[in-house]
């Protein structure tokens, strides 16, 4: 069973995430990157990441593509999606895709390199979500705090960067 | 029917297909929206990667990395569509390899 939905939801997501790479129209390509981050958010489910499923779900489908969307229906696009979809520098790209292919793909094959010994086990209290609250404010506080203030500056930066410039003093 | 058994493994090689294809759209395509779009499938091809080897080694600092990872890809987002409204109101594209004015 838990094999099935692997490959369910493994095969959603890559069909996905090829669909958003060789499509052309954006709208279908950000609608196929939905598809592959719900792919995503079910392979966290099957691994007992329950938080992590939550937090996929409304802020990367919830919140992210909806931007994205936003964004392209605010840009109008119809001329671009005719036109040549892909770069001039594509067999460089392809070439430097080969190799990190064969890096992978040999790394793999080795098996697995004999893992560390896991540190000891911390998936002991009650529930995912509470585990994950243990660690992200006894353990990992200040970085939690950093990234808050990553936030209010990404925030700051976007509104003024998309905002309408006055005219020119 | 039968699968092997799903290991760490599977999640591994799931996660380097993903990155793959992420890298393809982000070195190939010349749309800048859909360059963004592929940087969030490599990010999440890393969130993958995180959640599995927190599952074989059932210690949950995996998932907290994957939310500081999670908090990286929104910020960058919001950064990257800002500059993209304002490029595409300065330059009238969104073709990366029209945006040359740097390249003589």
């Amino acid at each position: 069973m838990d094999a099935a939905l692997f490959y369910i939801f493994a095969a959603i997501t890559l069909a996905g995430a090829l669909a958003t790479v060789t499509l052309r129209n954006p709208i279908h390509c950000a609608i196929s990157l939905i598809a592959s981050l719900l792919g995503i958010a079910g392979l966290f489910l099957l691994q007992a990441a329950e938080f992590l499923f939550a937090v996929q779900i409304l802020l990367y489908v919830g919140g992210v593509m909806v931007l994205f969307l936003f964004v392209i229906m605010l840009i109008h696009l119809e001329e671009a999606s005719k036109l040549r979809q892909y770069s001039r520098q594509w067999p460089v790209a392809v070439a430097a895709l080969l190799a990190v292919f064969a890096e992978i793909a040999t790394f793999l094959n080795a098996g697995f390199p004999s893992l560390p010994p896991s540190p000891a086990p911390r998936l002991l209290a009650p529930g995912n979500t509470e585990r994950i609250a243990d660690s992200l404010f006894y353990v990992y506080a200040l970085p939690f705090e950093a990234a808050s203030l990553l936030l209010l500056i990404a925030i700051v930066g976007a509104v003024w960067m998309a905002k309408k410039k006055e005219a020119a003093e | 029917m039968s699968f092997t058994p799903i290991s760490t493994g599977h999640y591994l090689v799931l996660s380097a297909a993903l990155l793959l294809i992420g890298s393809v759209g982000l070195l190939m395509r010349r749309n800048v929206i859909i360059m963004l779009m592929s940087i969030e499938l490599i990010l999440n091809a890393v969130n993958i990667n995180l959640v599995a080897f927190s599952r074989h080694w059932q210690h949950v600092t995996g998932q907290v990395f994957a939310i500081f990872v999670i908090t990286v890809a929104v910020a960058e987002a919001a950064v990257g569509l800002g500059i993209l409204i304002a490029l595409f109101r300065n330059r009238g594209t969104v073709l990366s390899d029209e945006i040359d004015l740097l390249k003589w």
